[in-house]
């Protein structure tokens, strides 16, 4: 059984290319079906955002399946077999592992660790089950995947920091004020940047929101909108002493807060600091004014700064991310390799053993008058008989566990034995016990 | 000294298990610190705090002891990596001086020794950490000012957090320092028979007093905070320390205290 990643992304294509092989989510249960029935796919998943395709497939053979998969995609988009291998990847076995891994954890994204790409895996894993293209490799490889991306989200801090104009503004707040709990902003003026600054603010616990524009009644609007306070333009100046953080983004031709206004402000709230957040070209607040003890000025410059020390921060978490990715490919290998013979043998045991001592119950009801002798050595001969049964199977299983068909083996096994429906029935039977 | 090298190395690497590294070594330096200090008070039979010497080592063990008791109350590794080196430095000076158990003169030995040095100690403490906070708050305010971010940015608290703490420690240190002063005056009126002796020791004591009466006076009055507080507090200390080495070093006045 071998695992086979053939995909295309940012790095590796143009956007000419990943457009022409993207499949939008109503195709994908048709594609689904067409990549399983070639023969030499077993699973598979599909999946493609803006900036990827990749095809999951697991095959008997690794080359050929590869070849296949190429066709596949190829044949499926029209487009010529030579023009698009060029600029596809391939990986198998352990680097396919590795790099499903690293795609779920935001490691080969444009943006390094962004989170948006795991609920991509996500949906197209579901799709795959949804389509019963996935099996029990894929099955476990994907919520494998999701655990380290996981793991790795909250072992380094490679999500941690902002690379959005609007997070960075708040992460920037968050350094000043610590909690934002109870503090107010202001909106002077809108605009799309703007008002998801704004928002973001009020999901990190930023109390009150006033808001100020130019045209009143649209003021009202935004106000209500995030359940603020509209402010009349003319008087905004006046708010300022109860506010923590500014957002301007009107289109003033010059600035509309000065240093010597904010200087008077800060003076009258005691000198607690205030944040102000120049989102408007040309700007609304005087650069001067960050020269004021406890008044920070950021202008979108600034912020852009900001994201690129963020993404510089990001790519240094990113090496500790990688190693987290080799040790879980190990635990992973051994996991799938050994782990998985012992559970089956530990049902089709338990699966016989059910069956035995339903069926000795029958007979010793119905034999009355049957002394303890007689009982022990009934009981001793329908356990040998499992027993022996069970030998050979049980060999090979253990025999197989290392080999590359163990996957044939075990499936075979669960499948003859109906052992999915064990499992379940056993974990029902120890949870049940567990809370009672 | 082995913690302060494991927390450059967390600063420029940001890596957590380097600051978690580097606690370690602290609290293991802080056993080892607490036994010597233990060891002498039974050798010597009294309270180990009769001399510079002791004094510092005692300095450098309680800024410690607040280390861990404020990890544990607000998770703050990377103020290890500031803490560590001043109390290298603080061992450092302590082992440059003399160091011998010199027994104590009758009119000394009393049960003020104990109270009086104790209390300016942890004073002392609390103004230490008042200024390692300062100067954390210079260096996080630089970096937002700049607006340019990039290496100790990331893993200092925010200035709120640093302002506060800043504070706090100011306002405990405060009293401590003021009853160590009163407690030092009663002391001497047992040994000497005089409160006050216009000595070196006494007229700085009174002017560190004073300087923290105004910082703090104006932290509460006049809205010193952020910047200035932190500006002063980092001057303030500096003028505790200097003031005791000069008076140690140059002037020969044998008082045992910082």
């Amino acid at each position: 059984m071998n695992l086979i990643i053939v995909g295309l992304n940012h790095k590796s294509a143009p956007v000419e290319i990943r457009e022409k092989l993207s499949f939008p989510a109503e195709i994908i249960g048709q594609a689904l079906s067409k990549l399983t029935s070639i023969f030499h796919i077993n699973e598979g998943v599909i999946l493609s955002t803006c900036n990827r395709v990749e095809v999951i497939a697991v095959s008997a053979e690794a080359q050929k399946g590869a070849w296949e998969v190429k066709r596949f995609l190829a044949d499926y988009h029209s487009i010529p077999f030579e023009e698009l291998e060029e600029h596809l990847y391939l990986y198998t076995g352990e680097d396919a592992v590795k790099h499903l891994f690293r795609v779920s954890a935001g490691l080969d994204s444009m943006v390094m660790g962004e989170p948006q790409i795991l609920g991509q895996v996500k949906d197209a894993f579901s799709l795959a089950v949804h389509h019963n293209a996935a099996g029990t490799v894929v099955n476990k490889l994907f919520h494998k995947a999701f655990s380290v991306a996981k793991r790795i989200r909250t072992e380094t801090k490679i999500g941690s920091s902002a690379v959005s104009i609007s997070y960075a503004a708040v992460e920037l707040a968050r350094k000043i004020f610590g909690d934002l709990e109870g503090k107010t902003a202001m909106l002077i003026g809108a605009g799309e940047m703007a008002e998801l600054a704004a928002k973001h603010l009020l999901n990190s616990g930023v109390r009150e929101l006033l808001v100020a524009n130019r045209t009143f009644e649209r003021a009202v609007n935004l106000a209500k909108e995030f359940n603020g306070t509209p402010v009349m333009f003319r008087e905004f100046p006046h708010f300022l002493k109860d506010t923590d953080i500014v957002i301007a983004s009107t289109g003033a031709p010059k600035f509309i807060v000065r240093p010597e206004d904010v200087g008077e402000v800060l003076q009258a709230r005691g000198n607690k600091p205030m944040f102000f957040i120049d989102i408007a070209v040309p700007r609304n607040i005087d650069p001067l004014v960050n020269n004021l003890d406890n008044a920070y000025v950021y202008d979108i410059d600034d912020l852009q700064g900001v994201i690129a020390a963020n993404l510089k921060e990001r790519a240094k978490e990113a090496g500790e991310a990688e190693t987290i990715v080799v040790e879980e490919i190990s635990t992973f290998y051994r996991w799938v390799k050994s782990l998985d013979v012992v559970p089956t043998i530990i049902a089709l045991r338990q699966s016989l053993d059910a069956i035995r001592k339903s069926e000795l119950d029958k007979v010793l009801t119905q034999l009355n008058g049957l002394g303890k002798k007689e009982k022990s050595a009934l009981e001793s001969m329908t356990k040998a008989i499992i027993n022996k049964v069970l030998h050979s199977p049980v060999t090979h299983l253990k025999k197989e566990a290392n080999s590359v068909e163990s996957d044939f083996y075990i499936a075979a096994a669960r499948k003859l034995f109906d052992l999915e429906e064990v499992e379940e029935e056993l974990k029902k039977a120890s949870s049940g016990t567990e809370s009672a | 000294m082995v913690s302060t090298l494991v927390f450059i190395g967390y600063l420029i690497t940001h890596k957590e298990s380097l600051g978690t590294i580097g606690r370690n070594v602290i609290f293991a330096g802080f056993v080892f610190h607490t036994m010597t200090i233990l060891s002498r008070w039974f050798e010597g039979g009294r309270f180990p705090a009769t001399n510079l010497h002791e004094s510092l080592t005692l300095l450098a063990w309680l800024t410690v002891v607040l280390y861990i008791v404020l990890f544990y109350k607000f998770r703050l590794t990377v103020l290890g990596a500031f803490l560590a080196p001043l109390a290298l430095f603080f061992v450092v000076v302590a082992s440059l001086m003399p160091g011998e158990i010199v027994p104590l003169s009758p009119v000394l030995a009393t049960y003020w020794l104990p109270i009086h040095v104790t209390l300016a100690v942890l004073g002392n403490a609390f103004f230490a950490l008042a200024s390692l906070f300062g100067v954390m708050y210079l260096i996080q305010d630089h970096y937002l000012k700049s607006r340019k971010l990039g290496g100790l940015y990331f893993v200092l608290p925010s200035l709120d957090l640093l302002d506060e703490l800043n504070y706090r420690c100011l306002s405990y240190g405060f009293p401590l320092l003021t009853l160590g002063i009163m407690t030092g005056a009663i002391w001497s009126e047992y040994a000497f028979g005089t409160y006050w002796m216009w000595k070196h020791r006494q007229v700085w004591s009174i002017i560190t007093w004073l300087l923290y009466a105004i910082l703090l006076h104006g932290r509460m009055t006049s809205g010193w905070r952020g910047r200035v507080s932190a500006t002063f507090s980092v001057l303030a200390f500096g003028v505790l320390l200097c003031s005791s080495f000069i008076i140690y070093f140059l002037l020969g006045e044998g008082h045992g205290l910082l």
